[in-house]
């Protein structure tokens, strides 16, 4: 899929909260264990998506260099929002001083609804009817207690602010969506925590759609996996990442830099758009970049962009995801449990 | 059973909140929050908006151990009296900190964060609270 | 204006009155007054009656007319009036003004606060409604966190030390066992205090004035009625004086001074033609031990930084150089927030009329009580004066 005009990425950023607990914290408790994971983010209590995705959405404005008046949308992709009816984006955009004209609308699509986001708002403005748009993908993911996800269940938040091609630091070429009915990760209506059909997650649901997203957009583009420079797969563990590239014909230096799930966990709906930018953060001008989302349910979007000049220069304007990385303090899985809610008041 | 709690005037103060929007009064020069229309140290009428720097020090923090009932599933958390770069003074919580890591004079950063709830069902009311710069 | 004199004070003792109501507490406490007074009941005119929170812990507003109805008294001239923890000390000086004005000519003024039937949580809600409720209350701070922000800025100022400023809190427990209306009648050594839970940092639980219920009156009349009462001893209002400052810690320059007080006192020792060296008998508001030191400053009794070396050096004991809070002060004889200015003036009268039993200060003949509403927004200061 390809815009009339060209459109690219001219503000990025990323959060990720300063909590952590270490895997082994709780394998203590549920005597499993997920290396080579080695540590997962967690929100702080007074944290939650909305207010991840306002940080992340300043540093994209900083980075972008525009007034905030001017984006006139605001994408907001999560899972976890703090209201079932509420927009989170309504909030992000009074916020930042985006109010009030605007098209705002929360979306819903498991760990795609970021990237998903992103496609929607690449239109709005490949088709002329807005100058600047804001996606973002945001959630505080939350896990069964001693299920498998609960060592990768985090937090975090991207947002990428869409204009002419002409102020990109990063353009974007092509996009590819695949999607099908397959459940293998869901939450029904007024449940706590959601399922997953263990490993149908895998084959028909996680390798089936990355794979085909990304192979439908490079037959598209007409490009093969080493004309891209880097690569970012939704990251729900190490594994499955560095599976579907090898499946695909990608290389672990193309797929490292943007592979941050051992570090700060699956962030859901953020996960393949902080990879993006973190991989924003070191690439060089001219260099080609391949994300690959999944999100449950099922679904993938491919997006293929090309750096360019102007991402040098605007990069600095605001905090690299290393830094967010690095600042840490770490949690028992006592305070964990108390900051997810999940002990019952 | 005691609440302060409103939609309303929650809703209307909103946007000071949210953006952290002071005063400055033209006659005297003092800058303060949140924006008022009438300057509380000479009472001029000459008060013009401003977006207050996010940056500032931490002069003076305590911990807040026996909270108000509705701030009670946070505590304890840490409340503070931040000078911004430019110096306004501002009352806020401390977040993202280790309570006994911290020290007066620390270089603090604006955050937007959670303050309340007002009880589950109801709305959820956010603010700029500061973290420790890096 | 008239001169104007206390008739007759009386108060209910502090404690959780859970048997009592808080209309209740209002009588009993007029009832006192009034018998001491000498004077009938019938002739009160006006009633002013300082609380602070009985809408929103008790569900109760109203409170002028509904004391005149409980007091059997209706068609008095009666009001609420409120300024924090000031109320007490504001409705005093509502009353002082109706006599002194000429308009009156013998009135009541009450202090009442009912805080037991509220839980912890709601009371401490309730309190940080003294300060801003959209930028202050919003954040989470309590009152203590409050006091204890200006406690921070005192010692980093003035190099002052914790340990030599919770010895307020020792001083009032150790007067407090001789006042049978007191809280808590129990002594405290400073490492009781030191090592009491921290609250909010760094005020601990036995540097804070408790909550409790609790009401206080006191009868002011014109020199006339004064005559027809038949009281023995005369005390005069020497001066009535009332002044706010910004409302807010975060607006002010110096979180280490309470302008309010320093506002109100100069205008009190003028109206009373006294300097600070003539008061014989002090009650400070110190609602927190630092509270306690500062005011012995902003009232000019030591200078700014040194108020905790009258503490230490036992200036304000009894024999002392500026014996202070002899009945307890707001720490230990307690502190119903609306009703503890009118309790300082009791204590302070007390002392005036020779019936402080142990704790009496030999020939005391001025006295001097500040009631300080939120920190420091509101401050009220009365100075009293035995006529011979």
């Amino acid at each position: 899929m390809k815009t009339s005009r060209q459109v690219g990425i001219i503000g990025y950023g990323a959060y990720v909260p300063i909590y952590r607990i270490k895997n082994q914290e709780i394998a203590r408790v549920w005597g499993k264990s997920a290396w080579p994971i080695k540590e997962k983010s967690v929100p702080g209590l007074d944290e939650d998506s909305l207010t991840m995705a306002y940080e992340a959405s300043y540093n994209a404005i900083k980075r972008a260099q525009i007034p905030p008046e001017e984006i006139e949308a605001v994408y907001v992709g999560s899972e976890s929002p703090p209201y079932a009816v509420k927009p989170s984006a309504t909030v992000i955009a009074e916020a930042l001083g985006i109010t009030p004209r605007l098209i705002a609308i929360d979306m819903e699509f498991a760990c795609r609804a970021g990237t998903t986001a992103l496609q929607s708002v690449i239109g709005l403005v490949g088709s002329g009817m807005i100058k600047y748009g804001l996606a973002v993908g945001t959630d505080t993911a939350q896990a069964r207690p001693g299920d498998a996800l609960e060592f990768t269940a985090a937090a975090g938040a991207a947002a990428f602010i869409v204009g002419k091609g002409e102020e990109a630091l990063a353009e974007i070429e092509a996009t590819y969506s695949y999607v099908t009915d397959t459940p293998d990760f869901w939450r029904r209506e007024g449940q706590k925590y959601p399922r997953h059909g263990g490993r149908f997650t895998g084959d028909p649901a996680y390798f089936k759609h990355i794979v085909e997203a990304a192979r439908g957009l490079m037959s598209e583009a007409g490009l093969a996996p080493q004309d891209f420079d880097y690569v970012v797969f939704h990251q729900p563990n190490l594994k499955f990442p560095l599976k579907v590239a090898k499946k695909l014909g990608f290389s672990k230096e193309q797929v490292s830099a943007g592979l941050l799930s051992g570090i700060i966990g699956n962030t859901y709906a953020a996960a393949s758009m902080i990879g993006l930018a973190a991989v924003l953060d070191k690439a060089k001008p001219g260099e080609r970049i391949l994300v690959v989302s999944f999100g449950s349910g099922a679904g993938s979007d491919a997006i293929s962009l090309v750096t360019t000049e102007l991402l040098e220069q605007k990069r600095s304007l605001a905090p690299f995801v290393e830094s967010y990385i690095n600042r840490r303090i770490y949690v028992d899985y006592a305070t964990y449990a108390k900051f997810r809610g999940k002990i019952m008041r | 059973m005691v609440k302060a709690n409103s939609i309303p005037r929650v809703w209307r103060e909103r946007t000071i909140k949210y953006r952290l929007i002071g005063g400055k009064c033209k006659k005297c020069g003092k800058s303060f929050y949140p924006f008022r229309r009438i300057c509380p140290r000479c009472g001029s009428e000459e008060v013009e908006e401003v977006h207050l720097p996010r940056e500032g020090k931490l002069l003076y923090y305590t911990v807040i151990r026996a909270p108000p009932s509705d701030f009670e599933e946070y505590a304890p958390y840490v409340v503070g009296i931040v000078e911004l770069k430019d110096g306004t003074r501002v009352l806020a919580q401390i977040t993202d900190v280790v309570e006994d890591q911290l020290e007066e004079g620390v270089n603090v950063e604006a955050v937007f964060r959670k303050y309340r709830e007002q009880g589950k069902e109801g709305i959820i009311e956010y603010g700029i609270k500061f973290r420790p710069k890096t | 204006m008239r001169k104007v004199y206390v008739a007759g004070i009386g108060a209910t003792k502090i404690r959780e009155h859970w048997e009592v109501s808080l209309r209740e507490l209002l009588v009993k406490a007029a009832q006192k007054a009034i018998e001491d007074s000498n004077i009938e009941k019938k002739k009160i005119q006006a009633a002013f009656i300082g609380n602070m929170s009985s809408g929103v812990l008790q569900g109760q507003e109203h409170l002028g007319s509904l004391f005149a109805t409980w007091m059997g008294i209706p068609g008095i001239a009666a009001s609420k009036v409120e300024a924090a923890c000031a109320s007490g000390g504001a409705a005093f000086h509502s009353a002082y003004l109706a006599v002194a004005s000429g308009m009156y000519d013998c009135v009541i003024a009450l202090g009442v606060e009912k805080m037991s039937d509220a839980l912890t949580g709601d009371v401490t809600a309730a309190l940080i409604m003294a300060d801003d409720q959209d930028y202050v209350a919003f954040t989470g701070a309590s009152f203590v966190g409050l006091n204890a922000l200006v406690y921070r800025a005192y010692m980093k100022k003035y190099g002052a030390k914790q340990e030599d400023i919770a010895l307020f809190a020792v001083h009032d427990h150790k007067y407090a066992v001789n006042n049978e209306l007191a809280q808590f009648r129990r002594e405290f050594s400073l490492e009781d205090v030191l090592k009491s839970p921290l609250i909010a940092d760094p005020i601990r639980l036995l540097e804070c004035a408790p909550t409790g219920d609790g009401a206080a009156a006191v009868v002011l009349c014109s020199e006339e009625y004064l005559k027809e009462a038949n009281n023995e001893v005369k005390i005069e209002v020497a001066a009535s004086t009332l002044a706010t400052d910004i409302l807010s810690l975060h607006d002010r320059d110096d979180l280490t001074t309470l302008r309010a007080t320093v506002r109100a006192a100069e205008k009190a020792y003028k109206m009373a033609k006294i300097s600070p060296s003539d008061v014989d008998v002090l009650e400070v508001h110190d609602a927190f031990t630092i509270l306690g030191v500062i005011h012995l400053e902003d009232l000019g009794f030591a200078k700014k930084g040194e108020g905790w070396k009258l503490v230490k050096e036992g200036e304000i004991e009894l024999g002392g150089k500026i014996p202070t809070n002899l009945m307890g002060g707001l720490k230990a004889r307690g502190h119903p927030v609306g009703a503890t200015g009118i309790y300082q003036i009791y204590d302070a009268v007390t002392q005036l009329k020779g019936e402080a039993g142990k704790n009496q200060v030999d020939d005391a003949e001025v006295a001097l009580a500040q009631n300080v509403g939120g920190v420091g927004g509101t401050v009220s200061i009365n100075i009293f004066r035995r006529v011979r």
